[in-house]
């Protein structure tokens, strides 16, 4: 949960990119590093395998500025998708304040998508968190290739009471990264004040 | 016990006054205090070469996995961890169970030495952080971030992602 420090009047909240893997998590997260002003963001660190599939995490430190006097700040990590990397995962939500589940739209990644929604709150579970409390957005990534599932398709299964906002990415040409990003943390700091 | 961590300025300066304590008997170069979800407290000494954000978010993945590692053998936890470099060395223990003090140190200090004083503090700490999690169960203390600043971020959030 958010560090909030009174005295050095900081606020820093961690927002975490969960899906499956190979779903465009890093992907996003390398996007917003590209196009940020280097005066507001940290150094991006990947945990990842030589094959470039992220093993521990990504993070990237952004700040947001000075609010109301609070020198406010979001971390931003990514869990590792693949299904055996489950400690990892759970480790990285570990204070969790905000969640970006991007899921894959190719139709064969279907099932993945259900499988890591339903991991992700098996993990919050395990800290007595659920998604009543932490914020989630939805992103519906990949939706520039040819075969994929309709919007409603995956709304059905992930999101059938229409509770989280969600949208469509592209996240190699940064369709949909930053307004996936703007709704988690005003959910976010909604929930600090 | 809450998950997130308010600190207010009579228990911050009183945590730096600790820090600072153990960063002179010790003759460490740089000592940060750090919370297991990996976001830097404070921390005292030299951090002008000290990339302090990174550091912390690896030192409390670093200390998650060791964890890890502990349970998988029977262990609870391993309450103290230490890297050794060729010049710097690293010594990290946990606090009360939720924070992470880490300690880099080079020749001018020993880890004897640095063990021995960080277990002093670390006692000081928890008696704080102990007071600070009571005070936060009962919500006390000041309240400054109001509705007034979910205002203000959402107009920094539109200023910085441009949408």
């Amino acid at each position: 949960m958010a560090l909030i420090n009174y005295a050095s009047r900081e606020i820093n909240a961690k927002i975490v990119y969960y899906g499956p893997g190979l779903g465009g998590k890093t992907t996003n997260i390398k996007y917003i590093y590209t196009k940020l002003n280097p005066a507001i963001k940290g150094k991006l660190i990947s945990l990842a395998t030589e094959l470039d599939r992220t093993l521990f995490f990504d993070f990237l430190p952004v700040d947001l500025g000075t609010i109301r006097g609070f020198k406010t700040r979001f971390h931003l990590y990514t869990v590792p998708g693949q299904v055996f990397y489950n400690a990892s995962r759970k480790l990285i939500l570990k204070g969790v304040d905000g969640i970006i589940f991007v899921a894959d739209s190719q139709i064969e990644r279907f099932d993945e998508n259900i499988e890591s929604l339903e991991n992700m709150q098996d993990n919050l579970k395990a800290y007595n968190l659920s998604l009543d409390k932490i914020p989630l957005v939805i992103q519906y990534n990949k939706r520039d290739l040819p075969n994929i599932t309709s919007v409603e398709e995956l709304q059905k299964v992930l999101n059938p009471q229409n509770k989280y906002q969600y949208f469509e990415g592209v996240a190699t040409q940064g369709i949909g990264v930053f307004e996936t990003l703007k709704e988690v943390c005003r959910h976010v700091l909604k929930a600090l004040a | 016990m809450p998950e997130g961590i308010s600190l207010f300025e009579e228990d911050f300066w009183a945590i730096n006054d600790e820090l600072n304590r153990l960063l002179q008997g010790t003759n460490a170069r740089t000592i940060l205090l750090i919370d297991k979800a990996g976001q830097l407290i404070t921390s005292s000494g030299d951090t002008t070469s000290l990339d302090t954000s990174s550091f912390a978010t690896l030192s409390a993945a670093d200390f998650a996995a060791t964890s890890q590692l502990a349970s998988l053998i029977g262990e609870k936890e391993f309450s103290t961890l230490f890297h050794q470099g060729e010049k710097e060395n690293l010594y990290v223990c946990l606090i009360a169970d939720r924070v992470i003090l880490a300690v880099i140190f080079d020749q001018r200090t020993t880890l004897g030495l640095v063990r021995v004083k960080t277990k002093n503090t670390a006692a000081e700490l928890e008696k704080i952080f102990s007071d600070i999690f009571s005070k936060l169960e009962k919500e006390t203390g000041p309240r400054e971030i109001s509705s007034d600043f979910t205002k203000a971020a959402e107009e920094e959030l539109d200023k910085l992602f441009g949408l």
